[in-house]
């Protein structure tokens, strides 16, 4: 039973068809990549079904329930997250009470004002412990702007999971990071998402990482759905290669 | 049927100064994306210097429609301090949280509020001579102030100028694209920095003709800069901040409501302007024209 | 778990002494003197509520005279219109009435943007200050509201009694007592899950969103707080001052209110306090100086903004720092 499924899904910036016409489905448990060059429409796409901007036409139904009109806070409460290709922190916020706050936030906890937020032990338990997960833990109370660019990427996406949502878009974690941290990074956020059973999106543009962590690979281009299939039948897809992979082949 | 003409006119009147006001708030916050809270000081700075070159001249045998040219000097000092306060105040702080922006140009209204006080006094200055100076016409069977006409004159001239500047000039150009999109003008070429001091420059002009034209008629008061402020601000939030044509749609809208809120109930005047501009919040908070 | 966090202790540690100090001054110096600080300390708890805004909110007010006004005039019309005289009943009106125009104002102010938010609040304290001229058979006018000095718990001032005596005592610790208690209570707030919700959404709007905090329902709950801290500040103030007037609606005060949190260091918890209670010397001695105190206080501000935008407490921790990492000699 598919846990996403757009519908004809479309958003227009003026003359730009940004997402024209989408049919995208996600099944519970894959991890699937999504890729296309700059401006195919892949960020919007993640825009539209997590909120942020609204919808033009078309539907997108979560769980079997119509969530195309949806607040990002419903979304959220539905089990929909994401994390940002330009790193959102709360930058004057330790790294602790930043994942923190997002616990919080999904146990219904930030509404009390007259509780100090450092008593709460189970939530600090459970921070520290997304941390570990991350890596992070050695930062935890280093200030989130302080943190180096790939700590960064690795807690926006740590924000992100610690909502526990069913569903994680992942904008391109390791954009802006050297070559040698991509492979740790993404390994670790691989781990644990499959450790965590939790259905993932990643949208990717370095291809090595792409066929080596994704089952399953989505192209868009211009706005509509190029391909989909398995990273064999990406390499293999003649339309793929022309648009988005030039001409450099993969072992 | 006069009396009607006559409110027109008045809301005619008050809409042009306002627009001039307004205007140049929202020309600097569209290029700039500031807003400067001492702007109704530059505006207030414009009409003291306005009425004290024309005092110190009048009667000295200078021929009235010179006089009335004299008036310059309020914009022209104004945009000369706009000119020397950007760069100085504003530059450092654009890299740095907004809250920053603000307090500044509020540390400069209560500068320039108190400046004023210092260099003319507690009292009003006033040139009503050049207000009587062009006489009256009959309208219907009322008289109406020649002058007030001239001010919507000039408002409407104001209004056409400036958007010839903005749309047919090429510093008009520069001028929107780097309003547009400020990363992609400057890796074009653009120096933004003197855009920016430009566009302040323009602005503060603006406020400063604005408290110009308006001295013959009310006087330089202390406190007129807060007040124009204040109205300014329901301009722009009914006409959307950074757009010209809010600017002057709000002004109209804003003139009229007074002028006609005045008439019937002078005593919630502010009020029913705020009314207004909650009404527009709730609509269409960003304004008739403005950009979401 | 322990009940106190590590966190906690410290700064406890420090208030202690600090309000040791403050207990035992009215025996210490002249009634004058103590007088002038309960101005400074009921200005402390205005820039509590105003920082909560500001410094964990990241939302600039203009227009916080309007709750300090509202609370100072809520506590007058009650003793002229409903003859209370006890200062729990006024302090109860001042705080009841704040909340509803700080819900009010609220409503519409932080549902927008935040380049708006600070030109709106001072609009609209604007609009409660012209109405407290036109409505002048209700208000008084420019010549206020009278307040005789109210009942503390039931016990009234005596009948021979100096009022000024009274004021550097009895009220003095009543405002002490209430001081405490508000900087005990925003303390919590600033600390709690729902303070760090407000401080994500004055870091990242967009992320706040995202990880469930409805943005604006936040600001709204944080603006109540700020109002009604403002408020109670205001409804303290008016038997000190014995009168209100319209000038404490003006646009004017709320400048001071932004002045003196921004002079303390709006970054931290205590800067405000600070800016609070050094601000009410500087004005008392600068007013007595020159007829331009606002000129004044515009550039000391564009300086703070310029030069040292942390405020005072930022430089004692910026000076704490260095002593803490030069040798010892």
């Amino acid at each position: 039973m598919s846990l996403l499924k757009t519908t004809q899904l479309t958003k227009y910036f003026g003359e730009t068809h940004a997402v024209d016409h989408v049919d995208f489905t996600v099944t519970e448990g894959e991890v699937l990549a999504l890729i296309g060059s700059n401006g195919a429409g892949k960020t919007t796409l993640i825009n539209l079904i997590s909120g942020l901007i609204p919808v033009d036409s078309g539907a997108i139904v979560f769980q079997g329930a119509d969530t195309t009109r949806d607040s990002i806070h419903e979304k959220i409460a539905r089990g929909i997250a994401r994390s940002f290709q330009l790193v959102n922190l709360f930058d004057q916020l330790s790294t602790l009470d930043n994942l923190a706050l997002a616990i919080f936030s999904r146990d219904g906890k930030t509404r009390k004002l007259f509780r100090l937020s450092d008593a709460d032990g189970a939530v600090r338990e459970e921070a520290v412990a997304v941390l570990q997960q991350f890596g992070l833990a050695g930062k935890a109370g280093m200030l989130a702007g302080g943190l180096s660019q790939g700590e960064r990427k690795l807690l926006d996406v740590a924000v992100a999971y610690a909502l526990k949502p069913k569903l994680l878009f992942l904008d391109e974690p390791t954009s802006g990071v050297s070559t040698r941290e991509k492979a740790p990074i993404m390994d670790i956020i691989t781990q644990v998402v499959r450790a965590g059973g939790i259905t993932a999106v990643i949208v990717e543009h370095d291809m090595d990482v792409v066929f080596k962590y994704c089952p399953r690979i989505v192209a868009m281009h211009q706005g509509t759905i190029l391909a989909d299939g398995t990273p064999d039948e990406i390499r293999n897809n003649e339309q793929v290669t022309a648009n988005l992979l030039g001409t450099q082949r993969h072992a | 049927m006069d009396t009607l003409l006559i409110h027109i006119l008045n809301a005619l009147l008050y809409a042009a100064v306002l627009f001039l006001i307004a205007g140049g708030l929202s020309l600097i916050y569209g290029v700039m994306r500031i807003i400067n809270l001492a702007h109704g000081n530059l505006y207030a700075f414009g009409a003291f210097v306005a009425a004290w070159t024309v005092g110190l001249l009048v009667g000295g045998g200078t021929p009235t429609p010179v006089l009335y040219l004299v008036l310059l000097a309020g914009p022209v000092a104004a945009a000369a301090l706009g000119a020397v306060l950007e760069p100085t105040l504003l530059r450092p702080l654009y890299k740095r949280p907004e809250e920053y922006q603000l307090l500044i140009t509020f540390g400069l209204l209560l500068i320039l509020e108190d400046l004023l006080r210092l260099i003319w006094g507690p009292y009003p200055l006033s040139v009503s001579s050049l207000f009587e100076g062009m006489g009256s016409l009959n309208i219907g069977e009322s008289i109406y102030p020649t002058y007030n006409l001239a001010v919507i004159v000039v408002g409407g001239l104001a209004a056409a100028g400036l958007w010839a500047f903005i749309y047919r000039t090429q510093f008009g150009v520069v001028l929107r694209a780097t309003s547009q999109n400020m990363r992609m003008a400057q890796a074009m070429g653009v120096n933004v920095n003197r855009v920016y001091v430009q566009a302040f420059t323009l602005g503060c002009f603006m406020a400063g003709l604005g408290g110009a034209i308006v001295v013959p008629q009310q006087g330089a008061v202390l406190g007129m800069g807060v007040d124009a402020l204040i109205l300014a601000f329901v301009v722009v939030v009914i006409g959307g901040l950074g757009s010209l044509e809010g600017a002057l749609v709000g002004a109209l809208m804003v003139g009229v409501v007074r002028e006609f809120g005045i008439t019937f109930f002078p005593e919630v005047e502010l009020a029913v302007l705020y009314l207004m501009a909650a009404v527009v919040l709730l609509i269409r908070p960003a304004g008739l024209f403005g950009r979401a | 778990m322990s009940p106190v966090p590590a966190g906690t202790r410290r700064p406890l540690a420090a208030a202690g002494p600090i309000v040791l100090v403050l207990a035992i001054l009215p025996w210490v110096v002249e009634p004058y003197e103590t007088v002038l600080l309960s101005y400074g300390l009921v200005f402390a708890i205005a820039a509590l509520g105003f920082n909560l805004l500001l410094g964990y909110t990241g939302l600039l007010s203009f227009g916080h005279s309007a709750y300090f006004g509202v609370g100072a005039y809520a506590v007058a019309f009650t003793v002229k219109y409903l003859k209370v005289s006890s200062m729990e009943l006024l302090l109860l009106a001042g705080i009841l009435a704040s909340a509803l125009v700080a819900a009010l104002f609220g409503l519409v102010c932080v549902r927008y943007t935040r380049i708006f938010f600070g030109i709106l609040t001072l609009a609209l304290s604007q609009v409660l200050w012209s109405l407290a001229f036109k409505f002048f058979w209700v208000t008084g006018g420019t010549d206020g509201l009278r307040v005789p000095t109210p009942t503390l718990l039931g016990v009234s001032i005596g009948a021979g009694q100096d009022k000024m005596d009274f004021l550097a005592h009895k009220y003095y610790y009543y405002v002490l007592v209430v001081f405490v208690a508000a900087t005990a209570v925003m303390w919590v707030i600033v600390h709690s899950p729902f303070g760090k919700a407000l401080q994500a959404i004055r870091d990242n709007e967009t992320r706040a969103e995202f990880v469930g905090v409805q943005v604006w329902r936040y600001r709204w709950v944080a603006f109540l707080i700020s109002g009604v801290f403002t408020g109670l500040a205001g409804a303290l103030w008016v038997p000190l001052n014995g009168l209100t007037t319209p000038d404490i609606l003006v646009w004017n005060f709320s400048g001071e209110i932004v002045f003196f949190t921004v002079l303390g260091g709006f970054k931290t918890f205590a800067g405000p306090i600070v800016g609070a209670v050094v601000f009410n010397y500087l004005k008392t001695f600068a007013v007595g100086y020159t007829v331009y105190w606002q000129m004044f206080l515009g550039v000391v501000l564009v300086t703070l903004v310029l030069a040292l935008p942390t405020g005072i407490m930022g430089m004692v921790a910026r000076l704490a720092q260095k002593s803490r990492r030069a040798p010892a000699p």
